[in-house]
């Protein structure tokens, strides 16, 4: 059954992505064009999502498995460290520099672009450097 | 600042459905939709491989699932400069990577959760993105 909630979920994502247009990487540049012509569009798409899911993860915060699956798996990490400022600063460069993040990159397999795939094995490679220096 | 090309309906209407997506992975089977970990994960661990393998299909699925049920196009414009995208993604990979989170993970499920770190995570992602494009124009 997991799996099938697995497939489920992302299907809805995809489709979120798609409705929303956040799988097209111009629209979210013209969010992050502030300063110039700006597209407010993205922060309602958050604004969508959290209304939704906030609710649930209040309910269920003291329930002690899901429904399908065992246990609940939720980050442990709660300090603000160097990491999560150096990665997250990173990250916001490369996503302003194409507009790409990866749920879009990868939900934008269906459109069959070269471009998005060079951005997708360039972001693996991203993955697969970050682990050469045994960050994990 | 002008404001163009604002469509809060069916941004407001595709981030519900988003939501609803972090709803049911995450009471069905206590996951979090954070993208760029699920696919790191898929890549580097044999634990959970099933479900982040399925979850990565329907993402795709998705919106292929769209194109066929509807007469729109799917609107996309990408870059084709290719120093742009390999910097571009080798910056996501590393930074989502390092920071444990990107859009999804933190800039939704996170700030669903009231999670400080992830608060934190997306304002900054916002800020150095911004700044980006401010300095670089969009290519």
């Amino acid at each position: 059954m997991s799996k099938i909630i697995s497939l489920i979920s992302g299907i809805i994502f995809g489709v979120g992505l798609t409705i929303s247009n956040m799988i097209n990487p111009a629209k979210v540049l013209g969010f992050l064009n502030f300063f110039d012509q700006w597209d407010p569009s993205l922060i309602f798409v958050m604004i969508g999502a959290i209304l939704i899911s906030a609710p649930f993860f209040f309910l269920f915060r003291n329930k002690s498995k899901p429904l399908f699956a065992e246990i609940f798996s939720i980050p442990k990490i709660k300090t603000i460290d160097s990491e999560l400022i150096v990665g997250s600063s990173l990250f916001g460069i490369g996503w302003g520099l194409v507009g790409f993040c990866p749920g879009p990159a990868i939900a934008s397999l269906a459109l069959v672009n070269e471009y998005a795939v060079f951005f997708l094995i360039s972001m693996f490679g991203g993955f697969f450097l970050t682990s050469l220096v045994n960050y994990k | 600042m002008n404001i163009i090309n604002f469509t809060p309906i069916s941004a407001f209407a595709g981030g519900t459905i988003i939501g609803l997506a972090v709803v049911v992975f995450f009471i069905g089977n206590g996951r979090l939709a954070g993208i760029s970990s699920i696919t790191d994960n898929l890549l580097t661990s044999k634990q959970g491989r099933g479900d982040n393998f399925l979850f990565l299909i329907g993402l795709v699925v998705g919106p292929i699932i769209f194109l066929f049920s509807t007469t729109n196009e799917i609107p996309f414009f990408i870059t084709n400069s290719l120093p742009l995208i390999i910097a571009g993604g080798l910056l996501v990979g590393i930074g989502t990577k390092v920071a444990r989170g990107c859009t999804s993970g933190h800039g939704i499920c996170g700030i669903a959760r009231s999670s400080l770190r992830s608060i934190v995570a997306t304002v900054l992602f916002m800020i150095t993105a911004i700044l980006t494009v401010a300095i670089i124009g969009i290519k």
